[in-house]
């Protein structure tokens, strides 16, 4: 049994097509990431699985309750955080989470053991308003508050948004365990790199979905060669290498441009030609293995 | 019943650390009371007048001294010549000039009349028609005074009793008022605005996705009001009767329930426009607009509803203060038990109902 399925569904918002055909499953204990920009419909989809919006066409249920008629039953199993933090700021720490545990009829106690290793880190602060906190603080505080009932689904949007460099390191690392409890995650992110954290991505533009698979496969089917290139001044580069006969996509990453070439034979020699040729010095060409944001990119195409 | 009492009491961390709201629940009440008790008054005491006195003889002279006396008006000035009376107006000096003719007290006794001229200044008219019949009723005394030995051939005696307020003191009616309109906007205004602060900060979403069913939402919200303004409107009558010396005629219980009554109704009025507006502005708007503004200028509280065009007087039956204003002021001054105000109870009661069905029926189990 799945433990989420979604089906065809679509959602419009007057005009603008927010989601469109959207279908995909979800196993049990599995982390399932939706990447994507900003825009790109996650919020919708978590809000019609979280029964907070209606869909117009298609189904979609959470172990097996359908999100339309069953919703109440849903309300009790699903851990939900959404993307702004939602809790009251005015409260303490403490306080938030006491009034969690007692809305879904349980006590910090009952649960502690399962929020223990994210609460201690935060319960130092526990007589602090939640208002006060840091960003990376306030998402354990937010995580915490979603899992004190102990939700078979936990459906995250875009928690490590906002979120310095380690904490979201931490915050990955904190799925993982609840996934080795049972826990199904969804979760959203803009960050590509955090693709490759999840047991299975769905890449997803512009409300429809480009590809489901695990980070390993979705970079292995990468079909070019890929290059880091670097020659002095990236912007002339990048301008450079997109008006070349050569080129097959070019996009700036860091420091570098990545670059593939329409032909795949020589396509070395042909590229340090070209820029030689443009007057370009210091030409640096190296093979590199894609990442997530590569597939993306190409995929966006 | 659990859920229920943690909402509630997450409720009240909110109001008790917020100072704003704070302030709106307690300081505006006493403020407003205090403001309209002392400030806005209809009394007259210590009108300005002149005299302009062309006789200067025993009776014009006895006439002024008993009209400075009461404590009602005082001299600011005395005119020698009527060319003075309009600068003295324009100045803004005095509210009414008083003149004697000449020969007053010659003319009024050979012929028994004399003539007194009033000239009031006009640009507030309630307030100069007070001044004159004030004035009027002090020269009438007088010469009621004047005639007590004499044989008039027939006379007719007018004495009115002014009753359940025989001093006509503003404040009895301004106490009532003030109390509907307070516990209108900090019921109504802060119910309507705590919801909507939680749709706002996007806990709605939150409490949206939780076990928690939509009238514990509501009933959590509003309870922590219901105390708070009770509280608030039990701060209004004590103001009323220990610094205006407000009398409670009839019984002091029946007044706190009807007081909770129209607190609930209020309330639920709030939560209806909580429903429809979507952020905390708006709702604050439109308790503005479609609460406070009618209070206060249809519900009889300063204007009387009976001199209104047709039209506003429909409007003003529909307005829930009114009838409570009617309640409050039967209870407080004409001391009338529930046998008098039971057809008011009744439309206040009605009216709650539908209110909170109505919003019961708004409100919405999803985001959209």
């Amino acid at each position: 049994m799945k433990t989420v399925t979604v089906n065809n569904i679509s959602k419009s918002y007057s005009e603008v097509k927010a989601i469109e055909n959207i279908s995909f499953d979800v196993n049990e204990a599995e982390i399932f990431g939706l990447i994507g920009p900003d825009g790109a419909g996650k919020t919708t989809i978590f809000r019609i699985l979280t029964t907070l919006i209606l869909a117009d066409h298609g189904n979609a249920s959470l172990l097996n309750y359908d999100v339309v008629k069953d919703y109440k039953k849903i309300r009790q199993i699903i851990g939900y955080m959404p993307g702004r933090f939602s809790l009251y700021q005015d409260l303490t720490v403490e306080e938030n989470l006491n009034f969690f545990a007692t809305v879904f009829g349980t006590t910090i106690k009952e649960n502690y053991d399962l929020i223990k290793d994210i609460y201690q880190q935060i319960e130092p602060f526990k007589k602090r308003r939640a208002g006060a906190l840091s960003g990376g603080m306030k998402q354990k505080l937010a995580l915490s508050c979603a899992l004190i009932h102990k939700p078979e689904i936990l459906i995250l949007d875009e928690p490590t948004t906002g979120v310095d460099a380690v904490s979201r390191k931490e915050f990955w690392e904190m799925l993982r365990q609840l996934k080795n409890r049972g826990i199904t995650i969804l979760v959203s992110t803009p960050y590509m790199d955090e693709a490759s954290l999840c047991d299975r991505v769905a890449l997803i533009q512009k409300g429809k979905i480009m590809q489901i698979d695990t980070p390993n496969k979705i970079v292995n089917n990468f079909e070019k060669t890929l290059y880091a290139v670097r020659a002095g001044n990236i912007y002339r580069l990048l301008q450079s290498l997109r008006e070349s006969e050569l080129t097959h996509s070019a996009y700036p990453f860091g420091q570098y441009v990545h670059y593939t070439a329409k032909e795949s034979l020589n396509d070395v020699a042909d590229l340090l030609d070209h820029l030689t040729r443009n007057g370009f010095q210091n030409i640096e060409i190296q093979e590199i293995k894609p990442n997530i944001e590569d597939c993306f990119m190409a995929l966006m195409s | 019943m659990n859920r229920f009492k943690s909402f509630v009491i997450k409720e009240f961390y909110h109001i008790f650390r917020d100072r704003r709201s704070l302030i709106v629940l307690f300081g505006i009440p006493i403020a407003q009371v205090l403001l309209f008790g002392f400030v806005i008054t209809n009394d007259i005491r210590n009108a300005k007048i002149a005299v302009l006195d062309y006789s200067k003889d025993d009776i014009s002279r006895e006439i002024t001294n008993k009209i400075v006396s009461s404590q009602y008006f005082s001299l600011a000035e005395t005119l020698n010549n009527d060319k003075d009376i309009e600068g003295i107006f324009k100045k803004g000096r005095v509210k009414m000039v008083l003149v004697f003719e000449n020969n007053f007290a010659h003319d009024l006794e050979n012929t028994g009349k004399a003539n007194i001229q009033i000239i009031a200044d006009a640009t507030d008219p309630n307030l100069a028609n007070l001044l004159v019949s004030y004035l009027s009723a002090i020269i009438m005394n007088y010469t009621l005074d004047m005639n007590r030995l004499a044989v008039v051939p027939m006379q007719i005696n007018m004495e009115s009793r002014m009753f359940y307020n025989p001093e006509l003191k503003s404040v009895y009616m301004f106490v009532p008022g003030v109390m509907a309109m307070i516990l209108m906007l900090i019921s109504a205004f802060m119910t309507s605005i705590t919801i909507t602060r939680e749709k706002e900060s996007g806990t709605m979403e939150i409490l949206l996705v939780s076990p928690l069913r939509p009238s514990q939402i509501i009933i959590g919200k509003v309870v922590p009001y219901v105390l708070l303004s009770f509280s608030s409107a039990v701060m209004i009558i004590l103001l009323g009767i220990f610094v205006f010396g407000m009398p409670v005629e009839g019984n002091f219980i029946l007044l706190l329930a009807e007081s909770l009554l129209f607190i609930i109704l209020a309330l639920s009025l709030g939560i209806l426009i909580s429903t429809i507006a979507n952020s905390q502005q708006t709702a604050m708007l439109m308790s503005m607009v479609a609460l406070m503004l009618p209070t206060i200028l249809l519900s009889g509280f300063v204007f009387p509803i009976e001199n209104m065009p047709f039209i506003l007087q429909l409007l003003a039956h529909i307005m829930p203060p009114k009838y409570f204003i009617i309640i409050v002021k039967n209870i407080m001054l004409k001391g009338t038990g529930f046998s008098y105000v039971w057809k008011e109870t009744l439309v206040l009661i009605f009216m709650t109902f539908f209110f909170i069905m109505l919003s019961i029926k708004k409100f919405k189990v999803r985001l959209e």
